[in-house]
């Protein structure tokens, strides 16, 4: 850059790329008019010119301009020039990225739309599974309609390849309860009643509690993931415009599949829990496996054994369509997808815990 | 346009499985030239592309890009060829969690170290130069319509100002205005980048419009190379089936129509 009394003239020499823009920004950062009425480029000596260096200059010589300065550009070769045009044509600053704002206030903005959102999902929640409903009872009056095959594949994916790891899940608890359970009856000289703490527990809430949550986390996530991106993908409209029902061909073999495959996963569970109760019975209170096994039907009546196959197929329901309903309300993204997984599997469980709560009012209420 | 070869494939063979898709095919792509890619569907003409990029892995063959050969690179190699081209692939393949904005600024980020302020300066041009309004900035590619995606994809493959952009079928899927928009506008970055394209295509128009050269892929090579007027005098009966159909006849007419006052 040099300067005499009336003119200023720069000129811009080797690589002016974009591997070097955070350089000549910082240089250029420090131009001004010095109050000369003329600014020349010169462009002779440059080697190379991108864009980025481009638009550096053109820049450059905007800020001289507005400072009040004529600016001309010499030397630029006729690829130079054209490039200094294209940018000069596109200098339109993007608007702005809508403001941030102040951290408390975004704060109560974000509780006030999880609430809002919140009584939105519960209320649309409540239409689907009227919604589902009725697709049952369709399907139900016209059985042929029902995707077997589909449905089979949803048992198979669902219930037989979840048993080896809620049977480990349920021995691991099984035995864990058993071993502090005893620990804490012995103060009371009523180790025996162990037993009594693992049978029952497992039975009526442990296991099925157990089965559910990680039902909801392998399969409820597994149909949101698996509808979501059919949805991204516009799979689902395909659907609709060949007169498929997205309900009844998607939704309905995930709920069936669950609905059939929860008591057992559950009945799974039970037997596992017991056995590591037993184990731990066995080596902790020196119990022989046969006297354990009197001991267990000794503890149960026939509504310990039962009740968890009541709550079992409403909670495989209720999995089930939560994780195809939050698969349908993917869009857009690819991470719409991960949230609604994350939501499928909080919600999933959330209501798993809460009709859990509901069940055991209840069926103290009637005394069984 | 010189003849500097800025990349030379040899003796290239590609095959999945029992099937060959590539075998003994070699092409030469110049610095400064636009060569259009045609061939019929299943010839293997974005497993080319792809190879070329080095995301698919060839059976055999050599491949010299700017000098290096694949294969011989170190990564570190690797990496500074890769900041050297741009690609646009089919749909664009915009990161949808990203605005247009940021996807345009990923490859300055990872590779350079940048002011933000310049940053968004360098993506606005970029928005410019393909074409697009400065409010497509700040949105998310799923609020674009299919052209818009395309050119915020091409924003982003020139991102880092490369010699070279790949172009897979740019065209495809747009209305005809839009597609000879797309067509102008690569045409304009051609000549005022002095880029170097290479482009996918099924689009005769495109062909026409503003390829300097045709590679056509058959009988799982490069049978020729030549500009359209070669083209046209070629005897072998896929190639004059190409060139001499309906579409081939309407997109010659169109182009030697005098231009609309």
């Amino acid at each position: 850059m040099s300067e005499d009394a009336s003119s200023l003239m720069l000129r811009p020499q080797g690589d002016w790329v974009v591997r070097h823009a955070e350089t000549i920004d910082k240089v250029l950062a420090a131009v001004h008019t010095y109050d000369r009425r003329l600014a020349t480029f010169d462009l002779s000596h440059l080697s190379r010119l991108d864009t980025a260096g481009a638009w550096l200059i053109y820049r450059t010589g905007r800020g001289l301009e507005r400072a009040g300065a004529k600016v001309t550009y010499a030397g630029a070769t006729a690829a130079q020039s054209t490039l200094l045009n294209a940018v000069a044509n596109s200098d339109r600053p993007l608007p702005p990225t809508p403001h941030v704002g102040n951290i408390f206030t975004n704060l109560v903005v974000r509780m006030g739309h999880a609430l809002s959102d919140g009584g939105r999902t519960g209320r649309e929640l409540v239409a689907f599974f009227g919604l589902v409903l009725e697709t049952l009872a369709k399907t139900v009056a016209n059985p042929f309609r029902m995707r077997a095959t589909s449905t089979v594949y949803h048992m198979e994916q669902t219930g037989l390849n979840a048993v080896p790891i809620v049977s480990l899940i349920s021995f691991l608890i099984g035995a864990v309860l058993a071993y502090q359970g005893s620990e804490q009856l012995r103060r009371f000289g009523g180790e025996i009643f162990t037993v009594n703490l693992v049978a029952v527990s497992f039975l009526r809430e442990v296991g099925i509690l157990l089965t559910a949550i990680i039902v909801a986390g392998r399969s409820g996530s597994a149909f949101t993931a698996q509808i979501g991106s059919m949805k991204l993908r516009e799979e689902i409209d395909a659907m609709r415009t060949l007169g498929l029902d997205p309900m009844e061909v998607l939704v309905l073999p995930r709920v069936i599949a669950l609905l059939i495959m929860m008591p057992i996963l559950g009945f799974v569970s039970a037997m596992m829990g017991l056995l590591g109760g037993g184990l731990v019975v066995w080596i902790e209170l020196g119990m022989s496996p046969a006297m354990y096994i009197e001991r267990v039907k000794d503890a149960l009546d026939v509504w310990d054994a039962s009740v968890a196959f009541i709550k079992a197929p409403v909670f495989g329901l209720l999995i089930a369509m939560i994780g195809c309903f939050e698969g349908l309300k993917v869009e857009g993204s690819a991470e719409s997808v991960g949230q609604r997984t994350t939501a499928s599997v909080v919600e999933g469980i959330f209501t798993v815990i809460v009709v859990d709560a509901f069940f055991s009012i209840m069926f103290v209420k009637l005394g069984i | 346009m010189t003849h500097e070869a800025i990349i030379s494939v040899r003796d290239l063979r590609n095959q999945f499985g029992p099937q060959v898709v590539h075998d003994h095919l070699d092409l030469d792509i110049y610095r400064g030239e636009v060569l259009g890619i045609v061939g019929g569907s299943g010839t293997g003409k974005s497993v080319l592309l792809r190879t070329i990029l080095g995301i698919n892995r060839s059976a055999a063959g050599r491949i010299e890009i700017f000098g290096k050969v694949r294969g011989e690179m170190s990564r570190a190699e690797e990496q500074s060829i890769e900041q050297r081209w741009g690609v646009l692939f089919q749909d664009g393949a915009l990161f949808s969690s990203l605005t247009v904005a940021q996807n345009i600024q990923v490859a300055l980020k990872e590779h350079l170290r940048m002011p933000q302020k310049l940053m968004d300066e360098i993506a606005a041009v970029k928005i410019g130069l393909v074409g697009l309004p400065p409010e497509a900035g700040p949105k998310f590619p799923s609020e674009l319509s299919g052209g818009m995606r395309k050119r915020a994809g091409l924003a982003r493959a020139l991102a880092l100002d490369p010699e070279i952009v790949f172009l897979d079928e740019p065209t495809a899927g747009l209305d005809p205005i839009g597609a000879s928009a797309f067509d102008e506008l690569i045409k304009n970055l051609q000549a005022t980048l002095g880029l170097t394209v290479f482009m996918v295509t099924h689009d005769l128009d495109s062909l026409y419009a503003i390829c300097d050269r045709i590679a056509v892929l058959a009988e799982k090579k490069v049978l020729v190379t030549g500009t359209i007027q070669e083209m046209m005098a070629q005897e072998h009966p896929w190639i004059r089936e190409y060139f001499h159909g309906p579409r081939g006849r309407a997109a010659m007419a169109a182009k030697s129509a005098p231009p609309r006052p």
